[in-house]
This record gives structure tokens, sequence and C-alpha cells, in this order.
């Protein structure tokens, strides 16, 4: 109500005003940014300053607390020291694996759920919320509940050796070689869903006159779905990938819940290194490195993006 | 006009009806379309059936080795000590201290942040003053920078105004991390908004608050239902900060149900960890079944334009 009350007056002020010319305005933007003082201090402040604080860093060897003495500044060594850290090169390699195999997987079995989703089906909506439902839970619910469901003694395995299939094996989370299978199934679980909705509402998006066209020229659906439609839909795979890529880059809470980084170090993941070296391990320069790695990519991609873009528009410009 | 056609276009295509290949009588490829979809169907719901039935047996039952079989007994007892009497190292109080942990910080983080992404969207909209849209690219680029590269500075930034493991330092990090999507999300919605509707309530003599509580307000009912299904299970299903930034004493419900199952002393209860589980997941999964197409829509618009 207070609120409210002072509105009333900011506007009889700007109506009294506004005879005298261009004051009124002058009120506007203050109130403005004034209202935007929380987006201010987070774009410039967190989205800005902090990244700037984090990669300043990454050139010093802070341990615990940030060092910013003439002696501390280590220039290019804590990369060095990253790059033959070994516990650091599995994690790259695994968000390679990971990232690779889970955004091939997810993007696939998406589609393909969208398609059979799209044949005119009866329970269209059960489907879609069973498809879905994973997605509103955690990732920390995903890993629990996929760690006891592959669980060697007592999940699957030895359920189904229970059932005269002794030879039966499904504990990729038990060895080094396959744990990362199983959080790539865990994840998946969890994810498909979301893309099956992209996709469904890309396919959904493509124009009707196509399928009669496709049709009159006797094109199989399989093949217009494959080779027609799927093409055209270029937005929602793009919109899916993105979403994947930023996910799998964030990939934390999966791997806490379900192997906690192991067995050993198998399962390290850069953001699990990075929470590592500025917590538990205390080396901060380090673990600055290790995010400025992180952030290598998203920023070498957003660069790409801006710079398509803007050859784009010169191209109109000079047409 | 109802509030259901403001809702932005896009995430509407969602609940267009089907257009795909004309469905013919019941053939072969009909059935195989069905049962493909019912095996996929077992798939998604495999875990949660695990879930329940591993919750209701008693541990002996459990080392029968049948995860999917339904108990021959019937028992509550897990339930009640993952709610009441759960060991988390010393601490045996279950997961209801974590549950109105996160309850305070799901209530207040998502009006706050919300309040503030609607102001935002509605200024960027509005009100651009100079250096807006460079601010809001900075936003919008945020929402693609791997939180790793800033918990750090945020964790200095927090020790020296006293607010790191504190309440109000909680809420602070939810608010910062829902602020690109949430005001991209208002932005664009007021963006979509006629323009005269501004123009007139101006002409009125209708300043910068006046108009965002009178008018915008009432307007953006819709996107708000949206933004709070968004942000109450992004919220709820927080892990990562709620580690980092919360503390002991606002330790919310994921973080104690990660420490209750892998808390190393006596025998593992895995019927009273599922039983957890279920209990954590219990929130966003009722929201996710009440609101329905909402949350389709909530996820569409995240994910479109995050």
């Amino acid at each position: 109500m207070a609120q409210l009350a002072t509105a009333k007056e900011g506007g009889a002020v700007i109506k009294a005003a506004s005879s005298s010319g261009r004051k009124p305005f002058r009120l506007s933007t203050l109130m403005s940014i004034l209202g935007t003082t929380p987006l201010i201090l987070t774009a410039v402040g967190v989205f800005f300053i902090c990244i700037i604080y984090s990669f300043v860093l990454s050139f010093t060897n802070s341990r615990i607390f940030p060092a910013f003495g003439a002696d501390n500044f280590v220039g290019g060594d804590q990369y060095a020291r990253l790059w033959s850290t070994g516990r650091w090169l599995i994690s790259v390699n695994n968000i390679w694996i990971f990232g690779l195999l889970s955004i091939v997987a997810n993007m696939t079995a998406g589609y393909l759920l969208a398609v059979f989703m799209d044949q005119r089906i009866k329970a269209e909506d059960w489907f879609r919320s069973i498809f879905l439902y994973p997605f509103a839970m955690s990732l920390v619910i995903t890993g629990l509940v996929w760690r006891w469901i592959l669980d060697p003694n007592y999940g699957i395995q030895a359920t189904v050796r229970g059932w005269g299939f002794t030879e039966f094996a499904f504990a990729p989370l038990v060895s080094a070689q396959t744990a990362i299978y199983g959080l790539v199934v865990a994840g998946i679980w969890n994810g498909v869903g979301v893309t099956m909705a992209i996709m469904l509402a890309g396919l959904r998006g493509v124009d009707a006159e196509i399928w009669k066209a496709a049709k009159i020229d006797g094109i199989p659906t399989w093949r217009t779905y494959l080779f027609i439609v799927l093409p055209m839909m270029r937005g929602a795979i793009l919109t899916a990938f993105i979403l994947q890529c930023v996910g799998v880059v964030r990939v934390y809470d999966l791997i806490v819940a379900m192997t906690q980084g192991g067995p050993g170090i198998s399962t390290q993941m850069p953001a699990i290194f990075v929470i590592q070296h500025i917590t538990d391990r205390s080396n901060v320069g380090l673990g600055m490195a290790a995010a400025t790695m992180m952030l290598l990519p998203v920023i070498l991609l957003l660069g790409l993006q801006v710079f398509v873009q803007w050859r784009a528009n010169r191209v109109k410009e000079s047409a | 006009m109802t509030t259901e056609t403001l809702a932005s276009p896009a995430p509407r295509a969602l609940e267009a009806g089907p257009r795909g290949a004309k469905p013919r009588t019941l053939t072969i490829s009909r059935v195989g379309v069905y049962v493909f979809l019912v095996l996929a169907a077992l798939f998604f719901l495999m875990p949660l059936w695990v879930m329940v039935v591993t919750s209701l047996k008693a541990m002996p039952e459990i080392q029968l080795r049948n995860i999917f079989q339904w108990p021959q007994q019937i028992t509550f007892e897990p339930w009640l000590k993952a709610w009441d009497t759960a060991c988390t190292g010393r601490d045996c109080n279950g997961l209801k201290p974590g549950f109105l942990n996160s309850v305070k910080i799901t209530v207040v983080g998502t009006a706050i942040s919300i309040v503030i992404a609607a102001l935002n969207g509605y200024a960027l909209s509005f009100w651009r003053y100079k250096g807006a849209n460079f601010l809001f690219g900075l936003l919008v680029f945020g929402a693609f920078v791997p939180y790793q590269v800033v918990i750090y500075p945020l964790i200095v930034a927090f020790r020296e105004l006293g607010i790191f493991g504190t309440f109000p330092g909680i809420i602070v990090i939810h608010t910062i991390f829902g602020m690109p999507i949430l005001t991209l999300l208002f932005r664009n919605f007021f963006a979509a908004l006629p323009p005269e509707l501004f123009k007139a309530a101006r002409v009125d003599g209708a300043g910068f608050w006046q108009i965002f509580f009178q008018i915008m307000i009432p307007m953006a009912v819709p996107i708000t239902i949206v933004a709070v299904i968004l942000q109450v299970t992004g919220i709820w299903n927080d892990f990562l900060f709620g580690t980092v930034f919360a503390g002991r004493e606002n330790m919310p419900m994921t973080v104690q149900l990660n420490n209750i199952v892998n808390t190393t002393t006596g025998v593992r209860e895995y019927n009273v960890h599922m039983a957890a589980t279920i209990l954590t997941a219990a929130v966003p999964l009722a929201v996710y079944f009440i609101s329905g197409k909402w949350f389709v829509r909530g996820i569409a618009a995240g994910a479109v334009k995050g």
C-alpha cells in the first residue's frame, strides 16, 4: 500500500512537471535505474566482476584465501600444473565421453519418442506426463534412485540373476571402466522427456502442406520424418542441443549422488574438480584455473554466435 | 481477452493438436507404435516403482534381492524413520528440519526473485535507459556461465558482507542465479504487450511504479505462474548452492537427503533411503502433476530462451 501511495505521488509529480519540458523523463529514468538495481548489481557485480576476479586469481598461488601480493602472482603456472594433473585430465576426458554419449542418446531418443507421440495416439497426455515427470525431480534424487537400481548386490543384476539368469551382469557403477555409462543412463532418464517435448513442439510446427506433398510424391513416412521434417526443425533441435550442453557442463549433483566421483577418481568432472579445490583441497589458484577452462568453451561458442550474426548483418547492409 | 491468450506464443505450440501422419485402421504398425510407447513408459516408470516398493519393505525382505517385487508385508516404518529419526552423522532428526528449511528457502526465494525479475522485465521493456541493453546482454550471458566460475568470488564477497552460510545469503544466491531466465521471461512477455496500453497510461499521467503495480502486474498473471513453477522446482531441487551457501542451520532437504544416504555409520537401510528420496521428490512432483501443461510451458519458456 505504501508503495502504491508513493507511486501516485510520483505520477502527480510527472503531471505537474510535464508542462515544463524534459524533466519528467529524468525522474522516470531515475526510477527505472532504481527499480533495476538488483539487475545492475547482478549483471555487473556477478557476471562481470566475479568472472574477472576468478580469472585474475587463476594467475596466483592462492590457497584458502585470495592472495594478491606481488609475490603471489605466478603467471601461467597454475595452468601448466592443471594440465599435468591426472585428476583434471580424467575430468576433461570424462566430460567429453559423458557429454557426447548423453547428448547423442538424448537427442536420438527424444526425437524417436516425439515421432511416436506424433502418431495420433490415444492417451497422449498420459504418455507425455510419464516421459516428463523425471525432469521435475532433482538430479540428486535421480542419482540416488539409479544408484540403488544399479546396486550390484540388491539391484537389477541380483534380481535378474535370481530369476535364473545367473550369468547376467549389469552393474556399471562398480567398475572404473563402466561407471560413466551408468551416469549416462540416469542422465537420460532424467532429461529425455524435455527433449521429447521440445521436438514434439517442433514437429507440430512443421507446415501440414509438407506432409501432403510428401504423401503425393509417395515418400514413406519414416523417410519424411528423417530427411524432410527433421532438417526443417532446426530451431527445436538447436534449443534442445543448447539445453543439453548447458546441463552437461554443469553436471555436479548427479555425480555427487551417484558415484561421488568414483570408483577411485574414474567419474571426476570439471565441476566437481573446481568445488573440491576451493573447499576441501584448498587450492584456490588451481581451482580458478580450472574454472576459467570451463568458461572457455562458453565464451568461444557465444563469440562464434555473435560473429555469425555480425557477418549476417554486414551482408544485409552491403546488399 | 482471456489471460490464456496472453501467454507467450512460442510455448503454446506445445499444446497444438497432433498433425503427423494420418492414422490408418489398426494395422501392425499401429500396434508397433503402442508397443514402443508402452515399453518406453515402463522404462520411465520403473525407477518410481522401485522407489515405492523398496520404501514399503522391511530390511529382511529387501535382502531377498528382488527390487521389482511388491512387498509381501507392507510397512510404513521406513517412512517414519526417514522423516523423523534417520541420522546424518551425529544428528538423528530425519528429514524434517531439511524440509522446513527447504520450504522457507523456496517460498522466500521464489517471491523475491520473481518480484525483482518482473520489475527488471518491465523496466527493460518500457523504460530503457542508456546502457540497459548492455546490462541485459550481460545478464543473458550469465545464464550460460558455469556456476563454478563465479562461486568462489561470491563466497569471498558473502564472507565480507557477513551473509555467508546464512538464510539471507542463500536467498540472495537463488535470486542472482534465477535472474537471467526470469528476467528474460518477463521482458519477452512485457515486450509482446500492445504498446498502446503503456502509452495510454502515460498520457493519463501514470508514472513508473503506478503503471507497474496497477497495469502490468495484473496483466502478468500467466507469466508469473510459469515463473513460480520454474522457481519452486528449481530452488527446491537445488543441491550445489545449498551445500556451499546455506550453512548447517539452513541446510535444504536435498543436501540432507544426500547426507542421510551417504552416511557411513551403521547398516545401510535402503528402505529408509528410498522413503527419504520419495519425500524429497514429493514437492516438485506435486507441482508437476498439479500444474500439468503450465509446467511444460515453463520448461519451454526456460529452454527456448535460455
